[in-house]
């Protein structure tokens, strides 16, 4: 076993710096690295680049590094819940680069996987497709999206091991096991770390190949965006 | 004319037994209420399910099952969660039979524009993009004109666009409509509407042929 264990979030987010590209998973609130986010709003780092499908709310998730306006540049794909966001965005101070979510999630797999670029059917003859290479496969128009790049990737899991192997919960688990060795370095928090062996080879979601460093989130506030439920009857 | 329910409950007759159906966020989400017990369906959500059941009773709601309007949901026997990147397979795989959404304006030609407003709404496309892009079976819910009465069915969308050529049909609270051969035409009338009406509401090419059914809801 090569061991991955880190005992804390400060010697797993260990050299990150300004200007640097991040991946952070989650969707919404949901499955986002709440303890890694917590430690860049400390660091102050800034100047960053943040490959995220959305950008928190205004005051949870991204949304902290937003306020404190550590962030330079966002690659997403739906940023409607944060006002904040929005009002850095209209007036220029904050880069954005919308797009497709499928894309987005995929610019992260051919990252893990190896793949330049590939060809998506997504945003062709949109405003998303503008100064890219499209081509025709079989009638059908397509546009050509490179690969993310990204010094760190920030991945929150319910459970994993000291071998870096790790399982995701329910609708959790999102975009987290695509930035997984999409980065030079990929940081898992999980919510159990758990002794080697206990979790079944045949269960584990990531394979501790494509993660850096693991370790037990001190605490994960799990917020709930909509809270939509019904009256037992 | 139909409200937003009505509109639904038209909707829900387009979903078929053996179905695997996205619904987008607004109308489109109602839709899974008025579909009949009596067919399957799966309903899938682009954040990662396969299955979606109801909202949860008050108290078991889970920060980790949510849909893709973030709203916390539960899961029918049979579900499957699983990674974005699966999901948009689905999707742009064309596994996905029908995909239901939104829109600010649709054009003759099947044009859609969702997702933003040049220096005022920009909260991004989300998952549309792709939906549009690869599903064969797009139903658009809408209102047929926007707040200050001008139509949203037009020869050319003046918005940013979300996809070209895609829609083929389109349900409004006037009127049920298909796109072909670069025309609306329209196949049903909101209860209690007329070919006028619908035809004054719609700025793109309208073909009316024979008798126009009303809607049966």
């Amino acid at each position: 076993m090569i061991n991955k264990k880190v005992d804390n979030v400060k010697e797993a987010l260990l050299g990150v710096t300004n200007n640097m590209t991040f991946m952070l998973g989650g969707f919404g609130l949901c499955g986002i690295p709440e303890n890694a986010i917590s430690e860049l709003v400390r660091l102050r780092i800034e100047n960053l680049t943040c490959i995220s499908n959305n950008a928190g709310i205004d005051n949870f998730g991204l949304g902290l590094l937003l306020q404190n306006k550590q962030i330079n540049k966002m690659i997403s794909s739906y940023v409607g819940e944060n006002d904040e966001f929005e009002r850095q965005m209209l007036s220029g101070e904050l880069e954005v680069e919308l797009t497709p979510q499928g894309t987005l999630a995929e610019k992260c797999r051919a990252a893990q996987a190896g793949f330049p670029a590939f060809y998506t059917p997504a945003g062709y003859g949109t405003e998303v497709a503008k100064g890219k290479e499209t081509r025709e496969f079989d009638g059908k128009m397509y546009v050509l999206e490179p690969a993310f790049k990204a010094d760190f990737a920030f991945v929150k899991a319910w459970k994993g091991d000291a071998a870096g192997n790790l399982i995701f919960k329910g609708t959790a688990r999102n975009f987290n096991p695509l930035m997984c060795g999409a980065a030079t370095i990929t940081v898992a928090e999980v919510e159990e770390l758990v002794p080697l062996g206990v979790l079944d080879p045949n269960q584990i979601h990531t394979p501790g190949i494509f993660v850096q460093r693991i370790f037990q989130g001190e605490k994960f506030g799990k917020r709930i965006e909509q809270r939509t439920v019904r009256k037992r009857s | 004319m139909l409200d937003k329910i009505g509109i639904a409950k038209r909707i829900a007759k387009e979903v078929k037994n053996g179905y695997y159906v996205n619904l987008g966020i607004g109308i489109p989400t109602l839709v899974a209420n008025f579909v009949r017990d009596d067919i399957e369906v799966e309903f899938q959500s682009e954040n990662g399910v396969l299955g979606m059941g109801p909202f949860p009773f008050e108290g078991e709601e889970d920060a980790d099952i949510i849909n893709a309007g973030k709203q916390t949901i539960t899961t029918m026997p049979g579900a499957s969660f699983f990674d974005s990147a699966t999901s948009f397979s689905m999707i742009r795989g064309k596994h996905v039979h029908l995909t239901i959404l939104g829109a600010m304006e649709v054009s003759e030609n099947g044009d859609i524009a969702n997702w933003k407003i040049p220096g005022k709404m920009v909260k991004g496309m989300g998952g549309a993009m792709d939906l549009v892009a690869s599903a064969d079976n797009i139903i658009v819910a809408m209102m047929h004109t926007n707040k200050r009465g001008e139509s949203k069915l037009l020869r050319r969308c003046s918005l940013p666009l979300t996809g070209v050529g895609c829609v083929t049909k389109v349900v409004t609270n006037l009127a049920v409509l298909e796109i072909k051969n670069n025309e609306f035409y329209l196949l049903e009338r909101a209860p209690g509407v007329s070919v006028e009406v619908i035809q004054n509401a719609t700025e793109g090419t309208l073909i009316i042929e024979g008798e126009i059914p009303e809607m049966d809801i």
